[in-house]
């Protein structure tokens, strides 16, 4: 490790940003509080030393910094149309170096924005797509922020990259560590879904599980990173979690993009810590500001499990605090009891005029047949918990059936199996012949 | 009753990089004014201006949050152990 994880070089907030770091973040110039605003060096850091806010990574154009023609508008487009098939064609609006795409990793994203014309006819609504990103290569979008992250962990020098991980992330972590040749040691709750576990052992790197829940590995996490065990650890959620978090803003620009430059009028996405959906917000924000869309009006809603829906319940409340919970929901890969960003999420769906919405585990079921029969996508219990909410939604006026509405699958269903598998079984099993089949089916349907 | 207070690393320069330190107070409240008197400032790292526990900020004692617990009158058992973390994002 090039840098001592505890040393810090807190900029005055007063003060313009220095972009003498000696790492290349690409247009990354610094680490803000999201709280206090206070500013420090690009570095493995996460929490601001002030307040314990948030850091998130600043830019030029959030930093009122000067920026180049090529930085904005229709050059900006022009580069992004002409990058690859992945998140690195965005690569000009994220902490990466310019040659990101060059060095080995799993080039995530880019994935089916699904025009949902036979849901959205079941729904009610005019216009519904399901952007589907359980098309990545380990089947979840958390390969988008992995992504980021690993290459912040090769940026700092660090040998190992780590995780605390609800099952998704963990798969995401190894595999982008197998590729990238970095040894990894990623730590789940025990209990998760079997998919996710064969998943997450699969690349060959340590995975352990914790007997508690996801709150209790995270915490784990966080104190393992204070000790000489975790020196030269990347904990992509934790050390590295600022440039981790900014992978999510490639869902809010591919949305973008693949509807035409323009953004919908209606977003539906899931709530684990609520990180995702700060930073498809930021997306969009930064879209508009860079002049890559029009600026409009549009509505983001928080989806969550009743079984773990402490957001949810503070959004009904009118609370801005959110009070921790004990998940007990099928949706594990949601199952995060004390989430980090909640604030932030019944800020933006406040903001928007949106909302935060829960489902029953029942729900989510029916919402994961629902999708999958519908439009032939097979989602994770998490895209049964955004397809549920978003039925709930316009079943009680809150979504406009006219609008235009994206609604986020997250992950795939093979990962959650455990959960569908009472009520997706055989329709018959026959004898291998032409009369069993007509006895099984007389009017053949 | 004395207590074992774990630092994050990040207030560490408060108590000349020890990752531990011995507490004292019968309650969560008291521990931390206690440690404010031995670490000058660090109470107000992890209290607000208005006296409660940062939002970002998860104060463990054990294996108990204190938010499901009373909060900052949560009752500190003899030798227990107390953890301030960083709150940190999902997985």
């Amino acid at each position: 490790m090039r840098r001592k994880a505890s040393l810090f070089m807190a900029l005055a907030s007063t003060e313009s940003v220095s972009t003498s770091t000696p790492y290349d973040f690409g247009p990354a110039v610094a680490l803000s509080c999201r709280e206090c605003g206070a500013r420090y060096a690009l570095g493995p850091e996460f929490a601001c030393i002030e307040c314990f806010g948030p850091l998130e990574v600043a830019y030029p154009w959030s930093t009122g910094g000067e920026l180049r023609a090529d930085q904005v508008g229709e050059a900006l487009r022009a580069r992004i149309e002409s990058g690859p098939a992945s998140i690195w064609r965005y690569a000009p609006l994220l902490p990466v170096p310019a040659d990101v795409a060059a060095k080995p990793n799993l080039a995530p994203g880019w994935t089916k924005l699904v025009k949902a014309d036979n849901l959205a006819r079941e729904l009610g609504l005019r216009s519904l797509h399901v952007k589907d990103d359980s098309g990545n290569p380990t089947h979840s979008f958390k390969d988008r922020v992995v992504a980021i992250a690993l290459e912040a962990a090769r940026t700092f020098g660090f040998h190992t990259l780590s995780c605390s991980s609800t099952g998704n992330l963990a798969g995401a972590v190894t595999a982008a560590a197998a590729r990238a040749g970095l040894d990894a040691c990623v730590f789940i709750p025990a209990g998760l879904e079997e998919a996710k576990i064969v998943m997450a052992s699969i690349y060959g790197k340590r995975l352990v599980a914790i007997e508690g829940t996801y709150d209790d590995v995270n915490r784990f996490c966080s104190e393992l990173i204070g000790d000489p065990i975790g020196e030269g650890w990347g904990f992509v959620n934790v050390n590295l979690r600022p440039y981790y978090a900014e992978g999510s803003k490639t869902l809010a620009y591919e949305i973008a993009e693949q509807l035409g430059w323009r953004l919908p009028d209606n977003v539906v996405i899931p709530v684990a810590s609520g990180s995702q959906l700060t930073k498809i917000d930021k997306g969009f924000q930064e879209l508009i500001k860079l002049g890559l869309v029009e600026e409009k009006p549009y509505r983001i809603f928080g989806a969550q499990a009743a079984g773990c829906a402490p957001v949810s319940a503070a959004f009904k409340a009118g609370h801005d605090v959110v009070r921790p919970v004990r998940p007990d929901t099928i949706a594990k890969s949601l199952a995060i009891g004390n989430p980090a960003d909640g604030p932030y999420v019944l800020d933006i769906a406040r903001r928007t005029g949106g909302a935060v919405e829960d489902v029953t585990d029942e729900e989510i079921v029916d919402a994961v047949h629902l999708l999958a029969r519908t439009e032939g996508i097979f989602a994770e219990t998490a895209g049964g918990v955004t397809v549920g909410v978003l039925r709930k939604l316009v079943a009680d006026g809150r979504i406009d059936p006219d609008a235009e509405t994206v609604v986020l699958n997250t992950g795939d269903g093979l990962k959650t199996l455990d959960a569908f598998s009472a009520g997706a079984r055989p329709t018959a099993t026959i004898r291998p012949s032409l009369d069993a089949f007509r006895a099984a089916f007389p009017d053949n349907s | 009753m004395a207590v074992t207070v774990r630092i994050p690393t990040i207030l560490r320069t408060y108590t000349q990089g020890a990752a531990e330190v011995t507490g004292e107070g019968a309650t969560l409240r008291e521990v931390l004014q206690k440690l404010d008197a031995d670490y000058p400032g660090i109470g107000a790292r992890i209290l607000d201006d208005q006296g409660k526990i940062r939002r970002f900020v998860n104060v463990y004692v054990g294996e108990e949050d204190v938010r499901f617990a009373d909060g900052l009158d949560t009752a500190i058992p003899d030798g227990a152990l107390i953890s301030i973390i960083p709150a940190v994002a999902g997985g």
